[in-house]
């Protein structure tokens, strides 16, 4: 039964990650992320991290991917490259990307871990629930905790410094309107 | 399942992942793809919690989930500042840092 679970969400996770870099369109790539989000917490349930899986499904699959949709319908029409890259470069890329793969592959099988061809260990009843993350969190990460916090105040701010409107070019065109309909006045 | 089919599966995201930010042009898209490759990474870590018993390596993949969002919110806040200003969307032609 874990092992059909496990190869039903593994297939959707790489049908995802594989629709998000063939799609032309950004619109129809945000929707196969969601996809891959989706069938990564259900591998993260089968791995007994529980917060986790719940905090990828609200956080990215919630708030993140609400954010992307909204860039691109903003932004939209992104679709069309302005100049299309020498087929020899993209081969060369994909090279380098399986010769990646098989590199890491390498790494995995001569790591020497005993571990890896198990299942791990047997876990108590509590394993990844919200109050051991909370706990580690309070206890052990609690400096990791607190720059993390730090850093989305961050990012908070420079979102709002980047997106925002200029002034100078929002109002540099009010006084010579005003002045044009003064002439016209007198 | 074993803890190896995990890893192998972490490491053809990556790869995939990185395929897309080499390859595509949209800024958009090669954020996406990043988001890919920290997903990879995510899944990899908590593997390798679930192969110790102890729960640190989940609170290491929360802190990258953290970082990510962090990465995205100022990604796009970049992606709708350049098309206020009318630059090119082309990671080609975005190959020069001037304010």
């Amino acid at each position: 039964m874990e092992a059909v679970v496990f190869w039903f969400a593994a297939a959707l996770a790489v049908a995802g990650a594989l629709g998000i870099v063939l799609q032309r369109n950004p619109f129809y790539s945000v929707l196969a992320l969601v996809v891959h989000l989706i069938a990564l917490a259900v591998l993260f349930l089968l791995l007994r991290a529980e917060f986790l899986a719940a905090a990828q499904v609200i956080v990215y699959a919630g708030a993140v991917m609400v954010l992307y949709v909204f860039v691109v319908a903003y932004v939209g029409g992104l679709e069309d490259p302005l100049t299309e890259p020498s087929p020899a470069l993209r081969a060369l890329a994909v090279v380098f990307c399986v010769a990646l793969l098989a590199e890491l592959s390498v790494a995995i099988a001569g790591s020497g871990l005993k571990a890896l061809d198990t299942h791990g260990p047997e876990l108590e009843a509590g394993f990844g629930s919200p109050a051991q993350i909370g706990e580690l969190f309070l206890t052990r990460f609690l400096i990791a905790f607190e720059l993390v916090s730090l850093l989305l105040l961050i990012a908070a701010v420079a979102a709002v410094v980047l997106a925002r409107r200029e002034p100078e070019t929002s109002s540099r065109p009010q006084p010579d309107r005003g002045l044009a309909r003064e002439r016209q006045v007198f | 399942m074993d803890i190896v089919w995990y890893l192998v599966l972490s490491a053809l995201i990556f790869s995939i992942g990185a395929v897309g930010v080499l390859t595509r042009r949209s800024p958009l898209v090669v954020l996406i793809c990043l988001e890919l490759m920290l997903n990879a990474g995510n899944l990899a870590l908590v593997a390798f919690a679930r192969m110790t018993g102890t729960a640190d390596g989940q609170i290491f993949a929360l802190i990258v989930m953290i970082v990510a969002a962090a990465e995205v919110v100022v990604g796009l806040g970049l992606i709708v500042a350049m098309y206020r200003n009318r630059v090119p969307m082309d990671v080609d032609e975005l190959s020069e840092l001037r304010g």
